[in-house]
């Protein structure tokens, strides 16, 4: 166990865990737009910023993404000074220049004090903020379909050399984890399309409700041996299943569940 | 023929000397980047004819040796014939069989074939004392322009590996980071690190197995002394590694070098073949229990990838993004091992510290920034092309003793130091030494080396413009200040050049800069705004005359400009018929007007003008 100050109030953390797990563990309010508990930190949205010193260093204080940096015993952490206030809103800022029709963006922005962009806004582009998130969720499921391709403004997420990505099995993680819901999907007449690959969709066999691609059933099943029965009806059913087997609760779950 | 001991290097040495001095004279043909460019593989070829034809007296074949970039690009194609260092400049194909004749059979200097001095056309015949070359002091440029660097007894002969066996023989790895600590040696790459300190820190670190990486992706546009060693000297490259393998304890290098310099990967490459075959690299190096061997990594020549980490990510087969440095390379670098990562530059200039030892090496350059650092000069100044001077010379004595001052009798404005992230300073900043932290807290850096001189004509927001827009094509795109920041940095700065922005947003994009050198991930993003802030800091009145006058100082930006044709007009008609737009009237003999209603200010007529009768307003 470590201790660490932070805003002046000395807490325990574990040596090497992140500062901003320590901090949102706190509810102090710290904003941050590429961090996942599921994912690995990469530190591109810069806005989990705190100040960090150590008596030793006899005031000089530095800047750093809390998402990245490890609990050391006896840090001084300050997570709303002036400077990364005003760090935060530029920040929020250029953001809402680069997306100024994100929801999300907006209202972060909103937040800081922002309503409008100072800045020459991007017109054409679209709300992703490229945070990674998806990128870095598809690693951990060890596909890495898709990745960050270019640089600059010219980078983009997308599957290798734009094409149906091969690795893909449809499993969503991508569009779901996205802050900002710029990954699109679409299922229907049991086909399911993301980045532009179909997939066969597997449905429910007592109500026909949609549970997973094939694809992603195949790669639980072999992957990480799920028997291939879990797939043949979807948690609704299963719950409603498992209610009639326990006899005296029949019609209360059925109610629950229809 | 294998070298297994110190001793039986030292006797090669000799040997290879011994077979110099039997070549009673050296024609050294400059294959350089710039030379080449003019054709002088033609001219290496030619003497290689002629002499075949020809048994010329005291000159063999052997006598005819290539070398890398002798520095004084803007005289290229250059040949020197050594003993005596004559430099014949501007050399032609057809000049050959008289320089044989002449100056190699008969000793006669060929008068016209000299550079001559474009102020005073005193004519020098040893290039030793021209003065681009007197006040250089040349050590990581050693061999350049010197030695053929396919030949390694050529290197041999010149001290080359005394280096290596130095430390094999008398040094532990302790006393070798010692040495390097106490010469003060500071990294040539851009950020100054002392390099003895990142040495000792690797070497330090328990781990199986540590890495040392060279880094030749020498992004600046316009810098070329990495590829200029890499090319024209590449042992010392290899030889500086092995001395840091040494020291840290490595058994793996390599040598990260960008696409675009492929003569440099075929040098580098011959050359490592030449050291393993000679003992110089694999196992038991001089017979020691120094085991080391390198690899070459070519990169994609993104900029970025300079950077250390995204450096290392590419090396490994990853995209090369920077990371976080919380844990610094030298603890986690490739493949998570400790990795010490130094510049071309800073590993060539290794062997010679631990040559001639760390006093020497301090009694060169300031106490903070010791030796010598090598800079490409470019933009305009007469005398182009790769120097290398002591730390601590001002930029007036670089600019104007070495660079011979502003070409066509204009009016230094900046100088542009650190590649595209570093600063322009200005005509009361020339009394400043060169040296490391100097140029930061001028707001500028000394970067890997590039220097760029800019004359009266030029407008500090255009410049800032072109460097911020290169930024923002390299930057990697990863984290947001970066990426957003610089880009809206570009589009006020091109704003200004309009003449469309105003004070509140020059105001907006210095609050702006502060947040993107906080935030940044990656030195990019943090040195990012320097081309705005340096010269902000310095022209803000050029800055100022855009936007409240809409004029542009420099006669540079279109929008702001007019051309005027003033009384001097002959009526040559020269500029009526390269005018693009048709804006210019008049006939033979008669005043010409300009129309500016159509008039798109290229500058074709100012350009085509030889009687200086169009004036920028
Ligand atoms: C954007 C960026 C580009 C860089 N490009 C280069 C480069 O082309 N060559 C180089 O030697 N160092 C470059 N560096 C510096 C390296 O990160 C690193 O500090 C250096 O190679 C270390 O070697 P040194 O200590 O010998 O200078 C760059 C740094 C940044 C931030
Ligand atoms: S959450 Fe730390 S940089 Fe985005």
């Amino acid at each position: 166990m470590a201790h660490i100050t932070i805003n002046g109030k000395v807490v325990k953390a574990h040596e090497g865990e992140m500062l901003l797990a320590v901090i949102k563990r706190l509810g102090i309010d710290v904003p941050a737009l590429c961090n996942h508990e599921a994912i690995e930190p990469t530190g591109n949205c810069r806005l989990c910023m705190v100040e960090i010193t150590r008596p030793e260093w006899e005031g000089w204080k530095k800047n750093v993404t809390s998402c990245l940096y490890p609990v050391e015993d006896g840090l001084i952490v300050n997570t709303h000074t002036p400077e990364l206030l005003e760090i935060r809103k530029t920040l929020l800022d250029l953001q809402l220049a680069r997306c100024p029709n994100s929801e999300l963006i907006q209202k972060m922005a909103e937040e800081y004090g922002v309503h409008e962009t100072s800045y020459i806004a991007n017109v054409e582009g679209d709300n992703c903020i490229m945070c990674y998130a998806c990128t870095r969720i598809c690693e951990v499921l060890g596909k890495s379909a898709i990745s960050a391709v270019m640089r600059g403004q010219k980078k983009v997420i997308a599957p290798p050399f734009g094409e149906e990505p091969v690795d893909c099995i449809g499993c969503l993680a991508c569009a779901q984890i996205c802050p900002t819901d710029v990954i699109p999907y679409e299922d229907k007449d049991g086909i399911r399309t993301i980045w532009k690959k179909k997939f066969e969709l597997v449905t429910c066999k007592n109500c026909g409700k949609t549970i997973v691609t094939r694809d992603f059933a195949d790669y639980l099943i072999e992957q990480r041996r799920i028997p291939h029965e879990y797939f043949e009806t979807c948690d609704d059913c299963k719950r409603l299943e498992l209610a009639k087997k326990m006899g005296g609760l029949i019609t209360k779950a059925a109610e629950v569940a229809v | 023929m294998h070298i297994d001991t110190p001793k039986k290097l030292e006797q090669w040495r000799r040997d290879c000397r011994k077979r110099q001095d039997s070549l009673k004279k050296k024609i050294l043909v400059c294959l350089g980047p710039g030379c080449l460019a003019n054709g002088s593989d033609k001219i290496l070829d030619e003497f290689k004819k002629v002499l075949k034809d020809k048994k010329a007296k005291d000159v063999s074949l052997e006598a005819v040796k290539k070398t890398g970039c002798h520095g004084f690009c803007a005289q290229g194609p250059m040949v020197v014939i050594e003993p005596g260092g004559i430099f014949y400049a501007k050399v032609k194909k057809s000049n050959v069989a008289e320089i044989i004749e002449k100056t190699l059979e008969k000793g006669e200097i060929i008068d016209k074939l000299l550079y001559s001095d474009p102020d005073n056309g005193h004519k020098y015949t040893d290039y030793k004392e021209i003065p681009f070359y007197r006040h250089q002091v040349r050590i990581s440029l050693r061999n350049c322009g010197q030695i053929d660097p396919d030949n390694i007894e050529d290197y041999i002969a010149r001290g080359g590996y005394a280096g290596l066996a130095k430390v094999l023989t008398d040094l532990r790895p302790k006393e070798v980071i010692e040495t390097i600590k106490k010469s003060g040696l500071r990294g040539r790459g851009g950020g100054g690190f002392p390099t003895g300190r990142k040495w000792e820190s690797c070497a330090q670190i328990e781990a199986p197995i540590r890495y040392v990486i060279c880094n030749g992706d020498e992004g600046d546009p316009g810098a070329f002394m990495d590829r200029c060693i890499m090319e024209g000297d590449p042992h010392s490259v290899l030889e500086g590694m092995i001395i840091c393998a040494y020291a840290v304890g490595s058994r793996e290098g390599y040598i990260y070098v960008r696409e675009e310099y492929p003569l440099a990967v075929i040098n580098l490459q011959k050359a490592i073949e030449t050291a393993r075959e000679y003992g110089f690299l694999g196992e038991k190096i001089l017979g020691s229990d120094l085991s080391f061997d390198i690899r070459i990594s070519r990169g994609g020549g993104a900029f970025v990838c300079g950077e250390s980490s995204a450096l290392m990510k590419s090396v490994a087969g990853e995209v090369g993004e920077p990371r976080a440095k919380y844990i610094r390379s030298v603890q986690k670098g490739l493949h998570d091992q400790p990795t010490v990562l130094n510049n071309v530059e800073t590993f060539a200039t290794v062997p010679v510290i631990i040559d001639k030892g760390a006093d020497w090496f301090v009694s060169i350059g300031t106490p903070k920034s010791t030796g010598t650092k090598a800079f490409s000069l470019a933009g305009k100044i007469r005398n182009t092309g790769l120097i290398e001077i002591p730390m601590g010379m001002t930029l007036r004595e670089i600019i104007y003793n070495i660079g011979g001052g502003i070409p066509d009798g204009r009016e230094f404005k900046a100088v542009q130091t650190g590649g595209p992230s570093g600063g322009c300073l200005p005509a009361d900043k020339l009394d400043l030494p060169v040296d490391f932290d100097t140029l930061t807290k001028a707001g500028s850096m000394m970067g890997s080396g590039g220097m760029i001189i800019m004359d009266d004509r030029t407008c500090p927001v255009e410049v800032a413009r072109y460097f911020l827009e290169f930024l923002v094509h390299e930057s990697c795109g990863k984290c947001v200040p970066c990426r957003e920041g610089l880009l809206q940095l570009y589009k006020y700065c091109t704003k200004i050049t309009r003449g469309e922005a105003t004070e509140a947003d020059l105001a907006l994009m210095e609050r702006l800069s502060k947040t993107i050198v906080t935030a940044s991930l990656c030195g990019l993003g943090q040195s990012g705004p320097n081309p705005f802030l340096s010269t902000v800091q310095y022209f803000r009145d050029e800055y100022l005359a855009h936007i409240r006058d809409r004029k542009c100082p420099g006669g540079v930006c279109r929008e702001l400009i007019q051309y005027v044709i003033n009384d001097k007009c002959t009526g040559c008609m020269a500029c009526l018929s390269v005018c693009p737009v048709g804006a210019i009237s008049g006939e033979k003999k008669k005043l010409h007007v300009i129309d500016q209603d159509k008039c798109d200010a290229c500058g074709s007529c100012h350009d085509v003008c030889t009687f200086a009768a169009i004036d920028i307003k």
